[in-house]
């Protein structure tokens, strides 16, 4: 029993002296730590990534020829490494002046050849985000001719068609628009991979931060950019870390180890929302919510029974209660704040109404269908809320939920019944949801345009497919925004897609840290306005 | 060959064993990966590729190939210590698994240094004081342990020593001021602070680990205990024991000396188990303590069929345990005259 | 079979003749070592506790729709989030305005099914693989012996997992997935008391009479193995059970709106700070049951184990 004794003391003392020295409470005062789920990013190079995580990283390290500003986001796109530009008479070519003086991490300078390279680059390498670049005909066989050094400070590129210029440079703001370091790339370049690989896991741009390190799952690691040419970020380190639970992160957050939460759930925001050491940013994203119906399907593809399923959706009812705060309503395929965007909402919850139509559908006695659902806690409490109010008028609805690679793998198969996705832009111009959700070439099968919304779910829709291709030629902005208006209200009555929410991120963060903007619908995360 | 000495045909009937089960485990690791109706080729080129992207990245991975060329291949390379790259790392699956394993390593061998200081005691009391309240205790203290869902004590255990107390370190390996500031030799915080002769990060490290630990020791501490006490009882219902209380020796002096001498040996074995337990990694404690380990990483391989990261993952998890296994059955044999 | 004549009548009767030191047949045999066993069980306050406790979960399972004070599946999104007792909602409301006590009583349904299926099914096959292993020997023993390691040597979450996503997310196929990962023990606890058997007098005996291997496996072998397995089963319970929670926590298990347990919890987790009944309530349901089920484990051990009463 000695023994026993001596042990449970040394352990009751090990316990002790472990506890009693309370941690470095508050992060540093030049270091910003913030709290996010970064296990989406798989690569750093621009030309290949296409997460949020991994543009939020890229957006502060790699300047873009033209980027927005964090200060004002709705000035558009303005001048970042070109100066200015200039577009010809035909509207195929824009000449880009490049700005003077810039420099890369590694000290070299920011060139036309460097621009040149970064997008001839994109191209070639052809990896996932590439379509931004290639759908104004660029490939890997023209590039050297359409994307063309002129001297050292000018370049020009030149698309197969005119398209209307705010199109191209809206395209140029997103990730893939990142200038890299052609000098040090082309050091570590591999059997003719332009980099490729050293780049998945090191940076070469000229932004305001480098990174330091990346650990997948964990963490990664900023240093400011003292000769950042719009003046040296007054955060000297950014961290952040990969917290995945909601409650982890605000307790990490009360407790001052780090400045930003980017994951709190609707409860843990109302929490903090009454701590006066705390306060919480609501920013209005660009993802929407919204389900689909598989035109396969003999009963999904009558025109009443779509529509009797928009009115058979609690809209404010999820909003108003489990959404609260993450959601808003939103009934069209353009998020709120882009180019041609539009706020009806002719669709309510309404059981009477979907009752009147399924019977004049000739499904009075309702039916069964399948929901796929991932299994993300948001979506599986809207399948439930679809799957009560459903039941209201008779279509038993049986949830399918599946990781987000199963789900998505029945979708592109076409081998859904109803869909519950969320849609994310790829780049800040209409035409990027448009063309997924309002274009559809060829129907058929053996097209596998898995990558198109319309296709996914069978709709076939030659006229509006065309008024779709039409707008991105329109080099009138006003006149352009007047086309997306009028496709997305024909789109709401037929379509069979239900647009239901637009996405709201709330972040808490401490108060003394002023100045972070999370890139709104438009793009990604800005750190270095940072101040606290 | 006949004259072999029996302890090397020992030694190479063991490797026989290892080398089938470690091929047996790839195998099988290997077709799951490949009837999972997850598309290894979306996780790289995102669900807006075109067909083509789509299909230059499926002859990159060799998924044209015919399903057994494709695991010799796989075998070879396994062979040659090269795992391949993970396909949500960018990065040498060997570095991913030299990165979080020792995370794991930490975590399980402090649980299971807890689990035994407090495990085998209880145990043994138990033993001894069978049937009456002191037996009672430690059976309800110990079951509590086995019966608990870790995903809610652990958030509670967080909520109420981290949030509310702050006796504790929060989530992670460490304060974010003392990450990177020692350098990385075995990968395990508390060694490698130590080595640096910094004893400030190592008692932050030690005010993080403390939680996890302590939970996943609460855990082997309950079926510690419980073996402890079955192996005792069988031991003190022997005829020694009496023979040993009739000479007059002290109680703590049977129990401890003689009953206890006797159950270190099967007690090695279940220790074993549960560390190798606990070695494979708890995804649900991994995750609720941002604890990046073995545990979580195979499960995110996995659910984005990123097959080369579960594959290393497997090998190395499989590995521990057999590993283990055979080193209880060495003790075992070095130690039990019976078993020579 | 006289003595069935004479048992009947009184109470001191029965009881005695349970008791009896001479048992006339072999059913009184038998079954005077079952009320024997019994006495001792009964003696042993936590293992009776563990027994009263599952019993009642039998019970709320079967009158499930008597016991419910609403429809574990109605929403009321206007009353979500209730704390416990406010709005006629005893243990709460979650957080689509569902009553929490009805869900985990239906949930209780889940929970039996799970775990009588998976206790059902596992030590079968372990028994199935372990005695025939044993049995046989040879190249059978180490064929099935190295088949039974690799499936030890498998992080068993991992199993689980990849076999739910192979076969899609459901209370069957995690089922299968837990009985997947929780056979291997079962084999070779089979074998070794398979080993220890397959030497013994009587077989021998029963083998010169001519009985074919088969026959001694079913007949003579399996009826030896089932104690010490039913010990064992009862023990790992609570690991199946909280194994089927955690698949219900990752979104594996059963389906929404089906109440089982882990999903319950999983659910809940996002309000864990301040709404801390949704995700506890269930938690504790797991948590009691687990812990009726390794304390009746505890105490069949105590009392079955043959090492133990052979003393």
């Amino acid at each position: 029993m000695k023994r026993f004794k001596k042990l449970l003391l040394f352990v009751v003392a090990a316990v002790l002296a472990a506890t009693a020295v309370p941690g470095l409470a508050k992060t540093p005062p030049n270091m910003l730590v913030i709290a996010n789920r970064i296990d989406d990013i798989t690569t750093l190079d621009p030309a290949q990534s296409f997460e949020f995580a991994g543009s939020d990283l890229i957006r502060n390290v790699y300047g873009k020829l033209v980027n927005f500003d964090p200060k004002d986001l709705s000035k558009g796109y303005q001048p970042d490494l070109a100066e200015s530009w200039t577009v010809s008479e035909d509207g195929k070519t824009i000449t880009f002046k490049m700005r003077p003086g810039v420099k890369f991490h590694s000290g070299n300078p920011v060139t036309a050849a460097d621009a040149v390279f970064s997008l001839q680059r994109a191209v070639k390498l052809n990896k996932t985000p590439s379509f931004i670049l290639t759908q104004f005909g660029f490939s890997a066989e023209n590039a050297d001719k359409t994307i063309k050094m002129i001297d050292e400070t000018t370049f020009s590129i030149t698309t197969d068609k005119k398209y209307a210029t705010s199109f191209v440079l809206n395209c140029l703001t997103s990730t893939i628009g990142g200038i890299v370091d052609m000098k040090t790339v082309m050091v570590h370049q591999k059997d003719g991979d332009l980099g490729n690989d050293w780049l998945k896991t090191h940076t070469a741009g000229s932004g305001a931060y480098s990174l330091i390190s990346w650990k997948p799952n964990e963490s990664y690691m900023l240093k400011a950019n003292p000769d950042f040419y719009q003046g040296a970020p007054k955060m000297e380190k950014v961290v952040v870390r990969h917290i995945l639970e909601s409650a982890t992160q605000r307790l990490l957050l009360e407790k001052g180890d780090i400045d930003i939460a980017r994951n709190l759930n609707p409860q843990d925001i109302a929490a903090i929302s009454s701590n006066s050491e705390l306060a919480v940013d609501s920013d209005l994203r660009g993802r929407i919510m919204y389900i689909s119906m598989n035109q396969k399907d003999p009963n999904l593809s009558r025109p009443k029974v779509i529509e009797a399923l928009k009115y058979l959706i609690d809209y404010k009812g999820m909003q108003d209660s489990f959404l609260k705060g993450q959601y808003v309503i939103h009934q069209s395929f353009l998020p709120k704040t882009y180019l041609g965007a539009i706020d009806d909402k002719p669709y309510y919850f309404d059981v009477e109404k979907a009752r009147t139509l399924l019977r004049e559908a000739g499904v009075g006695d309702g039916f069964d269908a399948r929901i796929n659902v991932r299994d993300a806690q948001e979506r599986i409490e809207i399948s439930q809320s679809l799957q009560n109010t459903f039941a209201q008028a008779g279509i038993r609805l049986k949830i399918e939920v599946g990781t987000g690679k199963q789900t998505l793998a029945v979708y592109r198969a076409r081998e859904h019944q109803i869909y519950l996705g969320a849609w994310g832009p790829d780049y800040p111009d209409p035409n990027t949801n448009a063309a997924t959700f309002a274009y559809n070439p060829d129907n058929s099968d053996e097209a596998r345009a898995t990558g198109i919304l319309a296709w996914r779910n069978a709709w076939p829709l030659p006229e509006m497919s065309r008024a779709t291709k039409a707008a991105v030629q329109e080099t009138d902005r006003d006149k352009r925004a007047a086309m997306y208006e009028a496709i997305q209200r024909e789109h709401q009555k037929r379509s069979p897609f239900a647009v239901m929410f637009q996405q709201i991120e709330q972040t808490g963060r401490r108060a003394n840290v002023k100045g972070l903007n999370l890139g709104a619908a438009i793009t990604a995360v800005s750190y270095w306005p940072v101040t606290k | 060959m006949a004259a072999l000495p029996k302890w090397i045909k020992g030694i190479g009937h063991t490797f026989f064993t290892v080398l089938i089960t470690m091929v047996g485990l790839l195998f099988v690791t290997f077709v799951i990966g490949r009837v999972m109706p997850i598309d290894p080729v979306l996780s790289i080129v995102g669900e807006s590729a075109s067909r083509a992207t789509y299909d230059a990245a499926y002859r990159e991975l060799g998924l044209d190939k015919p399903l057994i060329i494709q695991f010799l291949l796989f075998l070879k390379d396994m062979v040659h210590g090269d795992f391949g790259e993970s396909l949500l790392t960018a990065r040498p699956v060997f570095q991913d698994l030299l990165r979080v394993f020792p995370a794991t390593l930490e975590l399980a061998t402090m649980g299971t240094i807890f689990g035994v200081l407090l495990g085998v005691p209880l145990g043994v009391i138990a033993a001894v004081r069978r049937g009456r309240w002191a037996d009672h205790v430690a059976r309800v203290v110990a079951l509590i342990g086995y019966s608990m869902p870790v995903f809610w004590i652990g958030l509670i255990g967080l909520l109420v020593f981290y949030g509310k107390l702050g006796w504790i370190g929060g989530p992670g390996r460490l304060d974010i001021f003392y990450v990177d500031t020692v350098p990385h030799v075995t990968g395990m915080i508390l060694v490698d602070s130590l080595l640096a002769g910094d004893m400030d990060v190592f008692q932050n490290a030690i005010s993080h680990i403390i939680l996890p630990a302590g939970l996943l020791a609460y855990y082997s501490l309950a079926y510690i205990s419980r073996m402890t006490r079955s192996f005792m009882l069988e031991q003190l219902d022997q005829e020694y024991i009496t023979t040993a209380r009739v000479k007059g020796l002290s109680e703590s002096a049977v129990i401890w000396r003689h009953a206890f001498g006797n159950v270190k040996v099967p007690l090695i074995t279940v220790i074993a188990l549960s560390y190798a337990a606990l070695l494979e990694g708890s995804v649900l404690t991994e995750t609720i303590f941002a604890w990046p380990g073995i545990g979580s990483y195979i499960t995110n391989a996995l659910l984005s069929a990123d097959m080369n990261a579960v594959l290393g993952g497997t090998v190395v998890v499989g590995l521990v345990f057999v590993c283990l296994n055979i080193f209880s059955d060495l003790l075992y044999q070095f130690f039990d005259p019976r078993a020579q | 079979m006289n003595s069935s004549a004479s048992a009947p009548a009184k109470t001191p009767g029965w009881r005695q003749w349970l008791t009896t030191d001479a048992p006339a047949s072999r059913r009184q045999a038998r079954l005077s070592a079952w009320y024997r066993s019994w006495l001792a069980f009964r003696s042993n306050p936590m293992a009776m506790f563990g027994l009263v406790i599952l019993l009642l979960l039998v019970s709320t399972a079967l009158l499930a729709p008597v016991l419910a004070p609403h429809d574990p599946f109605a929403q009321n999104l206007s009353t979500r989030l209730s704390a416990p007792g406010a709005n006629g909602y005893l243990l709460g409301s979650d957080t689509l305005g569902r009553d929490i006590l009805s869900r985990l009583i239906y949930g209780s349904r889940i929970t039996l099914y799970i775990v009588s299926l998976v206790a059902l099914m596992a030590p079968i096959v372990g028994l199935f693989v372990g005695t025939a292993a044993g049995y046989l020997g040879g190249w059978v023993d180490i064929v099935l012996m190295r088949i039974t390691d690799i499936f030890l040597a498998f992080p068993r979450l991992v199993l689980a997992l990849a076999f739910v996503s192979a076969l899609g997310a459901g209370i069957e196929n995690a089922v299968l997935a837990i009985v997947l990962t929780a056979w291997p023990p079962y084999a070779r606890i089979a074998r070794a008391e398979t080993l220890t058997i397959r030497n013994a007098d009587f077989i021998h005996a029963i083998r010169l009479q001519g009985a074919g291997a088969l026959r001694v496996i079913t007949r003579h072998i399996w009826p030896l193995c089932i104690s010490s397995l039913v010990i064992r089963v009862t023990l790992d319970m609570a690991g199946i059970i909280l194994t089927a929670a955690g698949l219900g926590f990752l979104g594996l298990g059963a389906q929404p709106p089906s109440p089982e347990w882990g999903a319950m919890i999983s659910a809940g987790r996002k309000f864990i700070l301040d709404h801390w009944w949704v995700a506890t309530m269930p938690g504790l349901a797991i948590f009691i049951v687990s812990l009726a089920f390794n304390l009746l484990g505890d105490g069949l051990r105590d009392v079955l184990d043959p090492k133990k009463s052979a003393r």
